[in-house]
């Protein structure tokens, strides 16, 4: 019996590898339906990337609607949304702000200088403990917040030009027309 | 020639690739030694057609083809001809039929060196490889056929992924495979053994050198990749614990578990069932990982293009090889445990604990790669487990093998006496406390650069005591046998290999400066002085170069170029300019100008010193070197003739009984 058990072990992961393909091609891995749309943006408070010692906090934001990007630098999908967000960020009509997802203060600043910086700031979120309150699945993940400080608008995964011009740039234009 | 041919080709490979499975396992099975006989010639056959397939496409891209759909998507005209050769594999297609090409290149190899195998069993190793390959090439014909035609034809290509076009790159994917899939010859001697039902251990002796070798391979594909990553990808890390790197790591780590599993069996008989299923598992694992690759179920930096149907045809691929062959072993392995009894202090106690730890490493890093599908069916939503996780468990895993090391030539079969191991616990533990101390001052108390010195001498140690006592011990031309030399290699290749990731991991100093034209910053003793950008042009991109001059206490070290490339569509490409050096890299990346409309201005730049990191791939072309050193040992090779009478005997004699 015993030695049926690498067979049964290969039965299970076979059945999990199937589940993935199925999974895959029956899903968008980016569409996750979130708890937090139309809900509040949880309150938040952290450090500026470039001056440690500057706090941005949810309040300081409120009044008009801006992006929330999260990014870092260990993350390879962030590589692949950056050219993008290169291209794009300036054109979209609100401030993109960087938020820096458990990610070495050190090395973020590195990536930014490298490949340069799209955002209008970049907040710092070492530990990850904020992200929990956002809901953050892993980076990249990008947030579309209004001007009362409501989550609006997420999208997990990178953005890709397709998915701004026909999601997040509609998202944001309905906005603008609330806007008074 | 037209690219039909290459198609027509695969087709006829294919056909004797079924008849290369099918006949002559009938033949081992009935005992008709005509069936037997088509083996050899069936797969020289399908060598050769697959070899032609390959020919076609290498000239299709050296030709320009642009009306092959994969030539047009993967080369274009100013794509130098080196780097249209490593077009080939640069895609999902081609390098499929790479892989086909090298797994019968193994198989020929095998024809030409195993001439002294008993045929019946020779006839189902080659089967065995027959059936591999016939899957693959239905892979290649049914889902991914390379030489589709795309028409009307473009005037010009689309461009090789410019993170691909790199010395590293064209070299790395072959040598990769060759590792890869020259585990299936152990994997084919471990099936035909328990088809076979003979429970001789004369097939591990006929395995051996054969997994040592594409071990090797697999070590030198490893080690191009990662020097890949460094060189190109401008992050200055060297290994990420990607899915696709974990993928080639996992076969690695069961190839250690099974090479000195190997070497239990074939010396002391035991562990044999414990042999054959990491055979099967070490080639398994090449097939996963060709499945993670080229499904596209999990993410990675090397993204391909994923399609269901590809996946599929893998996963169905890998359920009957895989789970027909763990079918095969349930049903075959041998019952008895067999073998010398060892005690607990013997040479086979050290090689199971490290078993243990191999497997188990592999078993966490194989979780850890499909932790974001577990979380999935799960439904726990995304997860997944980046660095931190390997980071932590890896090390803590190896910690007992490191420990176990300078012991390992030392310890002796079935039963070891205590009092020499514990001079070379005296000797080498003295030696790596001492050299520990030393370090310390030198580190101002870095622990993980202590812990790293102290890790390889105390494993370098251990070597080196073991060459000099067989030195004094041994007369001339006995001291070294090949096996041996090349297990001592290896494991000096852990030691080096300590040093570079430990002391590269703590010492490497890294800023980010802003620079203007003659300004200078200071990293780790040197003194950079930015020279300003100039443009550069290639074959087929244009290019800022910066221009570096590197100085340590007023002497010049070297004047470095790093670059942003601009490749043919745009497509843009860091490639920073590295200063090698045997104690340290200097390494320089360029970024981005403070204002895009002043490039003569000041510019972002990376600064790196990376101490010893060229140690981390010394230590792994040592380890190459002891899989092949060791591969080509003649006792694998000469005693073969008597061997092989034996086991006929011995096969006679069961099947009398």
């Amino acid at each position: 019996m015993s030695r049926l058990l690498p067979f049964f072990a290969f039965v299970l992961l076979a059945a999990l590898l199937g589940f993935g393909i199925w999974w895959n091609s029956a899903h968008d891995p980016t569409a996750v339906p979130s708890p937090l749309i139309n809900k509040p943006a949880p309150a938040f408070a952290l450090p500026m990337l470039d001056q440690p010692t500057k706090t941005v906090s949810k309040e300081s934001l409120l009044g008009k609607p801006y992006l929330v990007n999260v990014f870092a630098s260990w993350c390879f999908a962030c590589g692949e949304e950056h050219p993008v967000l290169m291209e794009e960020s300036k054109g979209l009509g609100v401030p993109v702000i960087g938020y820096d997802y458990k990610d070495d203060p050190n090395d973020a600043k590195s990536w930014l200088a490298q490949h340069g910086n799209p955002y209008d700031m970049v907040i710092a979120d070492t530990s990850g403990h904020t992200a929990i309150d956002f809901g953050v699945y892993g980076a990249p993940e990008t947030f579309l917040i209004d001007a009362k400080g409501v989550i609006r608008y997420k999208r997990i995964g990178p953005l890709t030009s397709d998915v701004i011009a026909q999601q997040l740039k509609p998202a944001i234009e309905a906005l603008q027309k609330e806007a008074p | 020639m037209t690219p039909e041919l290459g198609q027509l080709a695969l087709i006829l490979a294919l056909f004797l690739a079924l008849a290369q499975s099918v006949l002559p396992l009938i033949g081992a099975w009935r005992g008709n030694r005509a069936l037997m006989a088509v083996a050899r010639p069936a797969a020289t056959g399908q060598a050769v057609f697959v070899a032609l397939a390959f020919a076609i496409l290498v000239s299709a891209f050296l030709r320009f083809d642009f009306s092959v759909q994969y030539v047009a998507d993967n080369s274009n005209l100013q794509l130098p001809w080196y780097y249209r050769i490593a077009a080939v594999w640069g895609a999902h297609e081609g390098s499929m039929l790479l892989w086909v090409l090298i797994l019968n290149v193994w198989t020929v190899a095998l024809t030409l060196f195993s001439r002294r195998l008993p045929d019946a069993f020779l006839a189902r190793v080659l089967s065995v490889l027959g059936i591999i390959s016939t899957g693959f090439l239905c892979f290649i014909l049914f889902t991914s056929n390379p030489f589709a035609r795309l028409l009307p034809m473009p005037p010009d290509g689309a461009d090789l992924n410019p993170v691909l076009q790199d010395p590293g790159m064209t070299f790395h994917p072959p040598v990769l495979y060759m590792g890869y899939v020259g585990f299936s010859v152990a994997f084919a001697f471990s099936i035909a053994a328990l088809l076979g039902g003979s429970m001789q251990q004369s097939w591990v002796r006929w395995a051996r050198p054969w997994t040592n070798a594409a071990w090797g391979f697999l070590s030198c594909g490893i080690v191009a990749g990662s020097w890949w990553a460094y060189a190109e990808l401008g992050w200055g890390g060297w290994w990420f614990w990607d899915p696709v790197e974990n993928a080639s790591f996992m076969p690695w780590l069961v190839g250690v578990a099974l090479i000195h599993a190997q070497a239990v069996t074939e010396k002391r008989g035991s562990l044999r069932a414990w042999t054959i299923l990491l055979s099967l598992f070490a080639f398994s694992l090449s097939l996963l990982g060709t499945f993670l690759v080229r499904s596209g179920i999990l993410t990675s930096v090397h993204a391909f293009a994923s399609d269901p149907r590809r996946g599929t045809f893998i996963l169905c691929f890998l359920a009957v090889v895989v789970g027909g062959s763990l079918l095969l072993y349930a049903l075959r392995a041998p019952k008895v445990a067999g073998g010398k009894a060892f005690a607990l202090v013997s040479r086979e106690s050290a090689i199971l604990v490290g078993n243990l730890m191999f497997t188990v490493a592999a078993a966490m890093v194989m979780l850890g790669t499909l932790f974001p599908l577990l979380g999935d069916a799960l439904n726990l939503g995304k997860i997944s487990v980046g660095p931190p996780y390997f980071g932590l468990l890896f090390p803590l895993l190896m910690l007992p093998v490191v420990l176990l090391l300078p012991f390992g030539p030392y310890l002796r079969w079935g039963n070891s006496e205590a009092p020499m191991l514990k001079q070379v616990l005296v000797r080498a533990g003295i030696a790596a406390a001492a050299c520990a101390v030393i370090a310390a001052f030198l580190v101002q108390g870095q622990l993980k650069a202590i812990a790293g010195v102290a890790s390889a001498v105390w494993v370098g140690m251990g070597v080196v005591l073991y060459v000099l006592k067989r030195w004094r011990d041994m007369p001339r031309g006995r001291r070294y046998p090949a096996e041996m030399a090349g297990m001592l290699l290896a494991h000096f290749g852990v030691a080096i290999f300590l040093i570079g990731v430990l002391l590269s991991e703590s010492l490497s100093v890294t800023r980010d400066v802003r620079l203007s034209p003659g300004q200078v910053a200071t990293v780790g003793g040197y003194e950079f002085r930015f020279d300003g950008v100039t443009q550069a042009t290639g074959p087929n991109w244009t290019a800022q170069q910066g221009v570096v001059t590197v100085t340590r206490n007023g002497a010049p070290v070297a004047v470095m170029h790093p670059q942003k490339r601009t490749y043919a569509h745009e497509q843009v490409q860091t490639t920073s300019a590295i200063d090698p050096g045997v104690t340290r890299d200097i390494y320089v990346a360029l970024g981005e100008p403070m204002d895009p409309n002043h490039v003569e201005g000041a510019w972002a730049l990376r600064l790196y010193t990376k101490p010893f990191v060229r140690w981390i791939w010394g230590g792994g072309l040592f380890m190459m070197l002891g899989g092949f050193v060791s591969a080509a040992d003649r006792r694998f090779h000469v005693k073969r003739e008597a061997e092989a009478a034996q086991t006929v005997t011995a096969v006679l004699q069961e099947s009398q009984a």
